[in-house]
């Protein structure tokens, strides 16, 4: 199993993707850190009506690590097995491990640390980028708060989990295109639509904190949406909200390993 | 490598895809210390049983066997048998010696086997490059270094002379022949025979899926039939001669193939003073018997 993790760790690491797509998270994340941190300080008015004020306009934002940028860890999970099969050198893999159950297991936790350090450069960038507005304008940036601290240690962890959960992903939907476009489809249009659709029946609330996104945020302990109040402001706590993520992991790579890594390879 | 390869075995292998019969009733053994030609026009289901022999399709019937057991069965299989089944299995991205680097740990081999392996099938030059910008026959030196990476005591190559120059074909040739001295066990696929004959001191040859010959090499070439083109202006006489030494007789383009050595040939119809205006040795040779055994046509 350690050859295993070790050969699928020098997959990630050899080619361009891992640190292309980093510098983009870090791009990104970096400059809607900004955007956000800047409207909170001078036009907090403007956010639906709702207004945050000292810690809790320095959680939210550093929550957008988690809220908007846990495309990336599933972008990069999902590509660690989708390349395999679309350059197939799942054939290689599979000469080398024949046991597949093995296999699976080393991708999924060989992405770890891979997804460690795309939480560590995600929260420094969010951070890098608003906590200069926060504190020179704002209420502070509430850096040496312990909340604050621990919902930033947490988001490293999450998106960890998130690149381990694209992994699983990729599992089951082998083809690249497909996949990337069902995580960004997913993630940027269906789950926010869900959570606040469904926050906004009573009933219904109870199933959106069930949701990726919301668990991920639940593990995280803030949420920009329960920020705002839209309704689906309910996290569950910490310690349910990492199960459901890691079921969700779990649920998918089980599926992957009796579906795509049952047939025949080739 | 001190002990005598693995034999391989396919046992009553099968498969199916869908309604189509990729492999049917498949046997056949693979000896050590020899390079056997797997041999089948393209479609033959050459590849197919090459991947069910190392457990990356599962047979719809039968069994497959590297040594005693199943190649899926043994602790570190890419020690045990060195496989390239394509030639395009890389990812474009990676440099030749980070691909092989990739795979180094489940062989349980290092690094500087990585760099000595890339420099032995010469892509020293290339190793840092990335694998995209490789040609076909850099593909295949590539792939061939991933097989050997273990040292293995049985190598499987599918196709492995596909877009590799000349000299690299010759260069191929002695380093499989190398391998079987040295007791290893060789299967090489191929397409055309003409590729391998140099090569291989065995054949087993397929052609819709199944089994049409398995021999040594020499035993293939006694299949050779030689083969006659005799043009006559009396084409009748020519005939009848044929029939009474028990020649047979086939239409050529303006006269006949007789399925008999020319000097026979010509020498019977000067004792019997037949006028020939061409006698032809057209020697059916090995690519003629094999094209014969898998029903294929002559291009």
């Amino acid at each position: 199993m350690r050859n295993a993790l070790v050969a699928e760790y020098r997959k990630l690491v050899t080619t361009r993707m891992w640190w292309v797509l980093l510098l983009a998270c870090a791009a990104y994340l970096g400059f809607i850190g900004a955007v956000l941190g800047f409207s909170l300080v001078f036009a907090p008015e403007q956010q639906g009506g709702v207004t945050l004020h000292g810690i809790d306009a320095a959680t939210a934002v550093y929550s957008l690590t988690n809220g908007i940028g846990y495309v990336f860890p599933l972008v990069i999970g999902s590509l660690a097995m989708t390349t395999e099969f679309r350059h197939q050198t799942i054939t290689q893999s599979l000469l080398v491990e024949p046991r597949r159950g093995v296999y699976l297991g080393a991708k999924l936790l060989a992405t770890v640390p891979v997804g460690l350090l795309y939480g560590l450069v995600a929260v420094t960038a969010v951070v890098a980028a608003s906590a200069p507005l926060l504190a020179g304008w704002g209420d502070g940036a509430y850096l040496t708060d312990g909340g604050v601290l621990q919902v930033l240690a947490l988001s490293v962890v999450v998106i960890a989990v998130w690149a381990v959960v694209g992994v699983a992903f990729g599992s089951v939907v082998t083809n690249q295109v497909a996949a990337i476009v069902v995580i960004l489809a997913f993630t940027q249009l269906v789950e926010p639509i869900a959570r606040v659709a469904l926050g906004s029946f009573a009933g219904l609330d109870q199933v959106a904190k069930f949701l990726p996104g919301a668990a991920a945020d639940g593990i995280v302990g803030a949420s920009f949406f329960s920020s705002y109040g839209s309704g689906a402001g309910e996290l569950l706590p910490r310690w349910a909200a990492l199960l459901v993520l890691l079921g969700y992991a779990a649920a998918l790579a089980l599926i992957g390993r009796y579906t795509t890594l049952r047939r025949d390879v080739g | 490598m001190t002990q005598p390869g693995p034999a391989l075995a396919v046992e009553g292998l099968a498969k199916s895809f869908g309604p189509v019969r990729a492999v049917d009733d498949l046997t056949f053994a693979v000896r050590p210390g020899a390079v056997t030609g797997f041999l089948g026009p393209n479609g033959a289901g050459k590849t197919t049983t090459l991947r069910m022999l190392l457990g990356l399709t599962r047979p719809t019937a039968g069994r497959t066997l590297v040594g005693d057991r199943p190649y899926g069965e043994h602790a570190l299989p890419a020690r045990v048998v060195g496989a390239a089944l394509e030639a395009s299995s890389f990812h474009p991205g990676r440099t030749g010696l980070a691909h092989l680097e990739v795979f180094a740990p489940q062989v349980g081999v290092s690094r500087r086997r990585c760099r000595d392996l890339i420099d032995f099938v010469g892509l020293g030059g290339a190793a840092h490059r990335r694998v995209g910008g490789y040609s076909t026959g850099m593909r295949q030196r590539l792939a061939l270094a991933t097989a050997l990476l273990g040292d293995p005591p049985a190598i499987v190559l599918d196709e492995p002379a596909n877009g590799l120059d000349p000299e690299g074909i010759v260069w191929l040739r002695r380093l499989l022949r190398a391998f079987a001295d040295e007791g290893r066990t060789v299967l090489v696929s191929s397409h055309v025979l003409a590729e391998v004959q140099h090569t291989v001191d065995d054949v087993v040859i397929i052609a819709a899926g199944r089994l049409v010959h398995a021999s040594s090499l020499a035993d293939l070439a006694g299949l050779a039939a030689p083969e006659t083109y005799v043009e006559s202006p009396d084409l009748p006489a020519v005939e009848r001669l044929c029939a009474e030494h028990a020649w047979d007789v086939r239409p050529g383009e303006r006269g006949l193939l007789v399925l008999a050595p020319s000097a026979e040939v010509g020498a019977a119809a000067y004792r019997s003073g037949v006028e020939l205006h061409q006698l032809a040795s057209r020697g059916a040779d090995l690519e003629d018997v094999f094209l014969r055994l898998t029903g294929g046509v002559r291009s």
